[in-house]
Parts: C-alpha cells; sequence; structure tokens
C-alpha cells in the first residue's frame, strides 16, 4: 500500500509556552470523595479505572468526603501539617544559602509536601524508602535532624557523607532513607530487590521508592515493574507526576496518550492515581498499597499528580521554558493551603495560629542553619581533610591508594 | 577573528552543519524545552545552553526532545545513523553513558563490522565530562579510556574553543559513531573562532609548543594546564613540548613517538582516573616503541583512584593541578641519565 502522505513524526506540545496563558482543561478531576475504595485483594484486573481516575479526599472547600477519607485525627493532622511547613521553611533558607555562596546547588520540592510527609507518616518507620533528590519531606517526616541535612549541603566538618555527595542527595541508614542516586531510575531495581531479600527473609518490613514521571521512561522502571510483578514483591512504587522534568512537559515522557499509573496495567499491577497535593488521599492512597505489601497480596503503582511550583534546581530559569502564570493556575491548589484550610473547617485551626507556626518554623530552621554555619559552609569551609577522600573506596584500602595518599602528603 | 565560548564554538558548528547538511538533526534531553517561544526564549538549549537558537530555527522536526530514556535515544541514533541520517545525540553527563551502554559498545560501535562493511553509523554523541563542577561522583568522571578501548568508536576530546568547533564539523561528517567529550569546566573559556566552517582531521596531534627537554602529552582541559606549566618551567629553563592528541580514536601516536625521540622525556597528563587511562596507554605505547630513546622513567599525572569527591576541598586536590604537571616535569629531568644499552 502506498502511503497517501509522507510520514510525519508528532512531537509533542507543551499547553503554554513562556508569555501564553496556561489552561489545565485537559486535566480531568473527578469530585472529592467520588472514586471507589477497593478492598486490597482486589485482582488488579477488576480495578484498571483507579489508573485513569483521580482519587480525591478534600474538596475546594477543605471537607473531607468519600471511601479514602482516612478518618485522621487533628493532632496527626496538625503534626502533619507542621511537618510539610518545616520542610518548606528548609528549603526557602537553604535555597537563599544557595543564593549566597554557601552551598553550590539546592533543590526545592515546593508544592509536592503532602507527598513525602503524607507517605512518611503512613509507612511504618522502620519501611526502607528509595526516594528522589525531591523527597526531603520524607526524611525530615521520619525525624531525621536538620542538622545533619544542613551539614551535608554546607559540605562542613559535620558533613556525615564526609564531603562525597552532592547537596541534597542525602542518605541515612538510620532513617532507613537509601541514598539518593545522581543517575534516575537507578533505585528502583534495587527497591525491589531489598524488598524481596526482606520477604525472602520472612521479614516483615516492605520497601518504598519513587520516581519523577520523566524518569519512567528509563528502562530501569519497566525492568522494576516486571520484577515486582513477577515475584509479587512487597514494595509499593510510587510516580511523582509533577508535570516537568526540568525543562520538558510531561507529554513528552509519554503522558499524552495514556496516564502514568496506566504502566502498571500492562505489568499486571494494581495502579492508583492519586491528587498529589491532597494530603489526605496521598495518606490513604499509601496505606491501601502498603497494606497489601505487607499482606503478601503484592506491590502497588501510585501515581501521585502535582505540580513543581519552583524551579528543577538552582542552575535552571523557568520563565525560560514555561509560562510565568503556570504556578498560580494549577488547578490542584498547594498541599499546605489545603490541610490548613481543612483543619480550620474541622475548627481545629486558624490563619492565625497558622501565621505563627509559619514564623516559629521560620526561626526554629534559622537557629538550626546558624548552628550548621558554625561548622563550616560551602563557600568558607573548614572541610573535611582531603586524605579522606581514599577512605571507603574498598574495605581495605589498597596499597596503591596508600601510596597515593602518601604522594598528596595531606 | 572573533572571540567565542567553547559553548558558542559547539552551537556553531551544529548550526553551520545543521544549515548545511538536512540530514543532520540533534537530540537529547532537554535540548529544547520552552519550544518555539518567541525572541530570547525562543530555545532553552538544554541544562548549559549549548543548543540555544537551534529549535527556532530548524524547527522541532531537527531538534528533539526526548524522554528520558538513554537507551532509546542513543539507540534511536544508532537506528537512525544506519538509515543515513545524521544524528547528534545530547547525552548530558557522560557518567549517564551507563545506561546505554549497550548500545553503543555493542551495536553502535560494531554495525559496519556486523554488516560486513556495507553499513555505517555516522551519529555523534556529546557528552560532559570531567570534574571542577561540584557535582560530585555520579557527575564528574571522565571515562573517555572506555570508549578509546572499544573497537569502532572514535573519541574526540577537545581542548579550546577553536579545537571543539573544527572538531565537531569533522565528527558529524564523519562517517563512523563519534563520542565527543566536552568539558564542563570549559563552556566559558573563550578564544579566536572563525566565523566560517572549517575541520580538525581526526588522529592528528597538535603540538602547542615546541622544546627540546620533556614532551607533555595531555587530554582535554588537561592542555591548558599542561601549557601553563610549560610557562613557567620556560622560566626554568626547562623547555617543554606540549602535545594534544585531539582524538584517543585514532591516536596519533606517531607525533607522540617522534616528539618523545627528540626529548627523551615523556609526561602524560589525563584527568581519567590512573588505571587503564589514556596517560597508562600512552605510555605504554611509548615504553614499547621509543623504549631506546628515553632518558629517564615516564611520568603519569592522574588524580587519585578514587571516585570524585564533592567538597571542593577534596575535589580541588582529585584534579590534576599545574603544580602537580611542573613537579612531574622536573621530577623527569632530575632522574639520572639512563646509560645506552
Ligand atoms: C540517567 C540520567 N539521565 C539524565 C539525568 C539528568 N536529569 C536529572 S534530573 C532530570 C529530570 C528528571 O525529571 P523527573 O523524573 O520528572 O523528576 P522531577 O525532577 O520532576 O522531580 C534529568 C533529565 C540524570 N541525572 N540521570
Amino acid at each position: 500500500m502506498k502511503n497517501a502522505a509522507p510520514l510525519e513524526l508528532h512531537v509533542p506540545e507543551p499547553p503554554a509556552r513562556p508569555g501564553e496563558v496556561p489552561d489545565f482543561g485537559w486535566l480531568k478531576i473527578p469530585p472529592a470523595g467520588s472514586v471507589a475504595r477497593p478492598d486490597i485483594a482486589t485482582p488488579p484486573n477488576e480495578m484498571r479505572g483507579h489508573a485513569y481516575t483521580l482519587i480525591r479526599v478534600l474538596d475546594e472547600q477543605g471537607a473531607a468526603s468519600g471511601p479514602w477519607d482516612p478518618k485522621l485525627d487533628a493532632e496527626t493532622l496538625r503534626r502533619g501539617l507542621r511537618t510539610m511547613m518545616l520542610t518548606r521553611a528548609y528549603d526557602e533558607r537553604m535555597f537563599r544559602a544557595q543564593r549566597q555562596g554557601k552551598t553550590s546547588f539546592y533543590m526545592r520540592c515546593t508544592g509536592e509536601e503532602a507527598i513525602g510527609v503524607a507517605q512518611a507518616m503512613a509507612l511504618d518507620d522502620r519501611d526502607m524508602v528509595f526516594p528522589t533528590y525531591r523527597l526531603q519531606g520524607l526524611l525530615i517526616a521520619r525525624g531525621w535532624p536538620l542538622i545533619e541535612m544542613m551539614n551535608q549541603v554546607f559540605s562542613n566538618t559535620r558533613d556525615r557523607l564526609k564531603g562525597r555527595q552532592m547537596p541534597v542527595l542525602y542518605a541515612s541508614k538510620e532513617a532507613r532513607f537509601f541514598s539518593i542516586a545522581g543517575n534516575l531510575a537507578t533505585h528502583l531495581p534495587e527497591a525491589v530487590g531489598w524488598a524481596m531479600a526482606s520477604a525472602i527473609k520472612h521479614d516483615d518490613r516492605i520497601a518504598a521508592s519513587w520516581i519523577g514521571e520523566g524518569s519512567t521512561a528509563e528502562g530501569d522502571f519497566h525492568h522494576a515493574l516486571t520484577f515486582a510483578s513477577v515475584y509479587r514483591v512487597p514494595v509499593v512504587l510510587n510516580i511523582v507526576n509533577n508535570q516537568y522534568a526540568i525543562s520538558t512537559f510531561q507529554r513528552i515522557a509519554g503522558g499524552e496518550e495514556s496516564t502514568f499509573a496506566a504502566r502498571a496495567l500492562g505489568y499486571g499491577l494494581p495502579a492508583l492515581r492519586v491528587d498529589g497535593n491532597d494530603f489526605l488521599a496521598v495518606y490513604a492512597a499509601t496505606r491501601w498499597a502498603a497494606d497489601r505489601a505487607r499482606t503478601n497480596v503484592g506491590p502497588t503503582v501510585i501515581e501521585l499528580v502535582t505540580y513543581r511550583a519552583s524551579a528543577h534546581s538552582t542552575s535552571d530559569d523557568p520563565s525560560k521554558y514555561r509560562s510565568a502564570e503556570e504556578p498560580g493556575r494549577w488547578p490542584l491548589g498547594d498541599p499546605i493551603a489545603r490541610l490548613s484550610g481543612h483543619l480550620a473547617r474541622l475548627g481545629e485551626w486558624s490563619e492565625e495560629r497558622q501565621a505563627r507556626l509559619a514564623s516559629e518554623l521560620d526561626s526554629e530552621v534559622l537557629a538550626i542553619q546558624r548552628e550548621a554555619e558554625s561548622y563550616g559552609t560551602l563557600a568558607s569551609g573548614p572541610h573535611h581533610r582531603p586524605a579522606t577522600m581514599f577512605e571507603d573506596v574498598f574495605k581495605e584500602m589498597p596499597w596503591h591508594l596508600r601510596r597515593q595518599r602518601e604522594e598528596m602528603g595531606s | 577573528m572573533p572571540k567565542k565560548s567553547f559553548r558558542q564554538a559547539v552551537n556553531e558548528a551544529l548550526r553551520q552543519e545543521m544549515e548545511r547538511d538536512p540530514s543532520v538533526v540533534v537530540m537529547g534531553e532537554d535540548i529544547a524545552g520552552g519550544m518555539g517561544a518567541p525572541g530570547e526564549d525562543d530555545a532553552w538549549g538544554g541544562p548549559l545552553g549549548v543548543t540555544k537558537g537551534l529549535l527556532a530555527q530548524f524547527g522541532r522536526g531537527r531538534v528533539l526532545d526526548t524522554p528520558i530514556s538513554e537507551s532509546a535515544f542513543i539507540g534511536a541514533a544508532a537506528g537512525a545513523a544506519a538509515t543515513g541520517l545524521r544524528p547528534v545525540a545530547d547525552l548530558m553527563f557522560v557518567d549517564f553513558m551507563g545506561v546505554c551502554f549497550d548500545q553503543i559498545f555493542n551495536q553502535a560501535a560494531k554495525f559496519r563490522y556486523m554488516f560486513g562493511g556495507k553499513a555505517k553509523t555516522p551519529m555523534v554523541i556529546r557528552t560532559m565530562y570531567g570534574a571542577g563542577f561540584r557535582a560530585a561522583s555520579q557527575h564528574s568522571q571522565c571515562l573517555y579510556p572506555v570508549f578509546t578501548h572499544i573497537p569502532g568508536l572514535k573519541v574526540a576530546i577537545p581542548s579550546s574553543p577553536y579545537e571543539a568547533k573544527g572538531l565537531m564539523i569533522q565528527a558529524i561528517r564523519d562517517d563512523d559513531p563519534v563520542i565527543f567529550f566536552e568539558h564542563k569546566a570549559m563552556y566559558d573559556d573563550e578564544e579566536e573562532v572563525p566565523d566560517e566552517a572549517y575541520t580538525i582531521p581526526f588522529g592528528e596531534a597538535n603540538f602547542l609548543r615546541e622544546g627540546e627537554d620533556v614532551t607533555i602529552v595531555a587530554i582535554g582541559r588537561m592542555v591548558k594546564f599542561a601549557r601553563e606549566a610549560a610557562d613557567q618551567l620556560a622560566r626554568e629553563k626547562i623547555d617543554c613540548t606540549v602535545l594534544d592528541p585531539r582524538t584517543t580514536s585514532p591516536l596519533d601516536i606517531g607525533s607522540i613517538l617522534e616528539s618523545v625521540r627528540e626529548t627523551g622525556r615523556l609526561v602524560v597528563v589525563d584527568e581519567a582516573n590512573p588505571r587503564c587511562n589514556m596517560a597508562t596507554d600512552i605510555s605504554a605505547q611509548a615504553a614499547e616503541q621509543a623504549f631506546d630513546a628515553l632518558k629517564a622513567p615516564i611520568r603519569m599525572v592522574s588524580p587519585p583512584h578514587v571516585p570524585v569527591p564533592f567538597s571542593p576541598a577534596l575535589e580541588d586536590e582529585f584534579i590534576p593541578s599545574v603544580e602537580k604537571i611542573g613537579a612531574a616535569v622536573r621530577s623527569v629531568m632530575a632522574a639520572p641519565a639512563r646509560r645506552a644499552a
């Protein structure tokens, strides 16, 4: 058969370019409370619709409704709110510190705080997490001291990673927080392997991993799903769809014809697509998936739909590649504002308390920052001694490294 | 002649080749971004702005943002190259090669051979390498020795903006796969670069300075350091030849040996980790083929055999320095002259 017309390549376009008015009409948002909550034992085939909808609990007025409402008490909700706000305060201070030359690089998670924080609260602290660089909320929610994080960001002598890793790519064995890789998606097969080991050892801990929607194009994502499915691995595989991969809109990652949650279906895995700015929905979906993993039913893929409200990192300027009006028009709002509105509606919170807490947290972060700076910053030092770079390459230092260390004379 | 940065030189090479030859396309993560926004913002041009302006001029069919799958876009570039298209794939950091080695080593490098000489793979992979960017061990490696090792791959490592433009145009016109290494600490380096297109042939070393006492062979960014060291040494009356091989595959070993025969002393400077790097390779070839001419043991200046650390205090010690090159040269000058066999 002859082609009717010459072949053409389709290149997906972003919804709005710089200078244009963005329209998020393409995002279908079902009413809060309208999506059914299947039993965790439901076969993936019987809940395929959950990969294409959006699980929401909180409505525009801050009311919670529907079967996914986790019915958390006010104390727990306030703890969630506080941790999200602490994460934001930390981000803002570290961002400013980067601008002042106290560190070389920083990445904020602004607008995505509900994900790390609610998910940490829904998981057990003993579960192993395999995060990306935008999950500082997860580490903070696990109670890991901000001072430790700052010492790494400032690369001072108290940096527990000994001046070897970039700022923001944290690792904490104690907090069960796996080393964040500079190489995207590599940690997904590792998360699956960790969870397989847990099952092999008949342990009771599960693993959870996170990946950006852009990085789901990597082979490692698909390899991980295959293994998770074949061995029914006790793992929760989260996809954070924040609409962008640096400058690239998610349609380039394959979001134009399908959802990222739906990637799971071909592997025979259940998928939940969730309003990622709705603290309650995120919490409930994570609990559902964790319960499934913990009871040997199997793994779950969760797509968290959110919006990267700030730049990718301190190295890019979003006004060069997206409309400046976009963040303000994102229809799922801001996770902190939404949870605080919900608490206020319950009579458990007020604008006044919100403002007071915000300024308290900022002072708290600032005090910790002063302490961290007293141990040194990237610009001013002191730093780890150069001779330490030879340690931990191998378990025992081979003779040629010993010699190189002597030659360095430090 | 106008001064241009390394970044502009690569950009200009891409633009001129795309103008000359409609089969040249560029692809990679984040190279287009803004997608057709007007004016200055016409294209974001990648994290380091090297492809800026190409989208506006050549359109979305020839400047492609790709999904984040190195394996897929390097494989796609190889497949497209086999049809005669000349893709220039942008791999960002060379460290990301880890996820697409198979496409490069087992596929692109071997198409010509496995098709019995009846196929060609005219693709270029642009990639950033090197330390000094405060980017830690997973974004700072050199890795060019690994590619030099594979038959079928060509490896270009420009040492300045002028070199970058000429070698890039050569790379695009070349009918074999070329891995093109750009040092991330060199994008703002400036030098006079002609406006018109020109090529620099592969496998022809560049003599940047001729001296009688010592031959210094340096790779990529280290060429600049070697020249500085040679300037300082000249004041001590040590006269160095500085030689930039430009490409490690093919490698102009002939010129290196010729120079070693004249000076009798060799120092090789390589930013790659010291085991099986270009310094060991060049030193071994010199020892094998010019042993009789050597007046002193060969010296190699490389970083220690450790991952690149993040902290500036550690990273600065890691990178070979002008001082370390100077010390190596002085040590080969001080070595007692070998008795002729
Ligand atoms: C293997 C690999 N390829 C490319 C990169 C460069 N890179 C770093 S972050 C990023 C964008 C990732 O986007 P996404 O997965 O959507 O996560 P987000 O940043 O939006 O949270 C890219 C391309 C990398 N670090 N590793």
